[in-house]
């Protein structure tokens, strides 16, 4: 039974051992430019001994560390929570936003999806409406004013209102739920070949358009939404479906269809204006 | 009018419209499988030279033709209008972009796919429909006698009728027309105009298999039940079955005739 114990003890040494070694060594082609008025360009910067274990922004703060011990600017790329619920971080991996995974944000994408001696292209999200701040941070304000144009509900707040006293039947609220789960963080802009919002603006149309706090301003936010959204650059949708396969949040493009549906009912059969 | 303006003018708009004159020459499509079938018909052209003077005189159809002319015209403009718009969202490129990743081939090559329907469409009606109209498609006589129902045919030098004429005579029903079956199996005797309306035919197939059930999903329609069977009509029925019956055709008078 000890020899056992030792063995597996062992085991474990030796792979505590595989595992130090393990650190990969990686170039990074990352995208470069001091503004939107100037033109940017790929830089190669070598990122050496990263554990795999470390989320790919981990991985930037290293590089970035040794940048700064040299005096050289660090790479600039947005980010907050780090724990994939705030939508702040970005960046188009290899092709991808957020990278090889789905259904997850950059920050949780770990450095053991990729390989040693692995070239990494990093890039900003790429749209007329989402300016680039500074290399690979870019201005989504426009989903700002999207929602500013009608996410909204307008009530009166006052006493809380009774549990339940508001009937919604249970796939409803799920539906809402699921279309509420939208943290706007772009990748659904920045996968699109057309650079259309037309996923994040369905979610927030959605979201309300289900339930029945939202029935009021249903006709009229989707028709100020959409026009804002037109307003901001964005492509339009041609149904490719790359939205919805890169959404951290994996929302629906039924979202889509939902908003369309309600777009052309306010159009064509209802008198609300936006 | 402000408001169908508005509408007209923002971007889903200009989707409803494609969504709309898209389905509406799908609907034509079908149409015109069926009425080529009649190609197929061993009766020296008879039913076809029938079926072609009816499609270019019948009122009713006539102003469905038009109709379709504009929806190939609106299509194709709009798609150019919203493409240069889709341009104008994403001025820089990515360096690495990995569509395939996340897309079918189909939906992200519309514009290509498109480009050469009308390519083909051109090259199609400048065969057929100009030539039936204005070219110079020669004249055919059938002679069917009705009580044997025996069918002759002459080739008639020159025409003494207007486009088509049909009566009976002594028992025999004497059909005199536009041949313009004999034009439609001269034309695929070129090995290089076969290769093109194959051609043709595959770019409409991968037009369709992401067209068809697109077209609904723009229009809203977007049901558990319903959309898988948009989805298997789309690609079974529009992106295989049709393109494949229309490009047996050229085939067979290629090989068979």
């Amino acid at each position: 039974m000890l020899s056992h114990i030792q063995t597996v003890n062992s085991k474990l040494t030796t792979a505590n051992c595989i595992h130090m070694s393990g650190n990969m060594n990686l170039t990074l082609k990352v995208w470069r430019q001091p503004n939107n008025d100037t033109k940017g360009s790929f830089v190669n910067y070598p990122a050496q001994n990263i554990s795999p274990d470390m989320s790919f922004l981990e991985m930037l703060d290293v590089v970035n560390e040794d940048l700064v011990k040299k005096g050289e600017d660090p790479i600039h790329f947005d980010h907050d929570c780090r724990e994939g619920i705030c939508g702040m971080c970005s960046l188009h991996i290899n092709g991808r936003p957020h990278g090889p995974k789905q259904a997850i944000t950059t920050c949780q994408l770990h450095m053991r999806s990729f390989k040693d001696d692995q070239t990494i292209t990093i890039e900003p999200w790429r749209a007329t409406a989402f300016p680039v701040i500074k290399d690979l941070a870019v201005d989504r304000s426009a989903f700002d004013r999207i929602q500013r144009a009608g996410g909204f509900i307008s009530v009166n707040t006052g006493g809380v209102p009774d549990a339940n006293a508001i009937a919604i039947p249970k796939p409803v609220a799920d539906e809402a739920f699921n279309s509420a789960t939208c943290i706007g963080c772009g990748a659904c802009v920045a996968a699109c070949k057309n650079a259309s919002a037309m996923l994040f603006v369905s979610a927030k149309v959605s979201q309300m358009a289900l339930l029945p706090q939202g029935q009021p301003e249903r006709y009229k936010r989707v028709q100020a939404m959409v026009a804002q959204m037109d307003e901001e650059g964005f492509g339009s949708c041609t149904n490719t479906g790359a939205c919805e396969a890169e959404c951290p949040k994996e929302i629906k493009i039924t979202n889509i269809a939902r908003m369309n549906r309600d777009f052309f009912t306010a159009k064509f059969f209802k008198q609300e204006e936006a | 009018m402000s408001k169908l303006k508005n509408t007209f003018s923002s971007s889903l708009g200009k989707k409803l419209i494609m969504a709309l004159t898209g389905l509406f020459l799908c609907t034509f499509l079908v149409v015109h499988l069926i009425g080529n079938l009649q190609l197929f018909k061993a009766d020296g052209g008879k039913a076809f030279n029938d079926y072609a003077y009816f499609m270019t005189h019948f009122t009713p159809i006539k102003v469905v033709s038009y109709l379709l002319y504009t929806s190939i015209i609106v299509h194709a403009l709009y798609a150019l209008m919203l493409t240069l718009a889709n341009r104008k969202a994403r001025p820089v490129s990515y360096g690495a972009y990995a569509g395939s990743a996340n897309s079918p081939w189909t939906s992200r090559n519309m514009g290509i796919l498109g480009t050469v329907l009308l390519v083909f469409i051109v090259v199609h009606m400048s065969n057929f429909w100009y030539e039936y109209h204005w070219g110079k498609v020669p004249f055919v006589e059938y002679r069917t006698d009705l009580t044997t129902g025996q069918t002759t045919q002459t080739e008639l030098a020159a025409a003494d009728f207007k486009d088509y004429v049909k009566y009976i005579d002594n028992g025999v029903e004497i059909t005199r027309a536009k041949d313009l079956y004999a034009t439609t199996a001269f034309a695929f005797q070129t090995w290089w105009l076969v290769a093109l309306y194959v051609l043709g035919m595959a770019a409409l197939s991968f037009h369709l298999i992401h067209g068809f059930s697109s077209a609904f999903q723009t229009l809203g329609w977007d049901h558990k039940k319903y959309v898988p069977l948009i989805k298997m009509i789309g690609i079974w029925g529009f992106g295989v079955l049709i393109p494949l019956a229309f490009a047996a055709m050229p085939l067979y008078f290629f090989f068979c005739i």
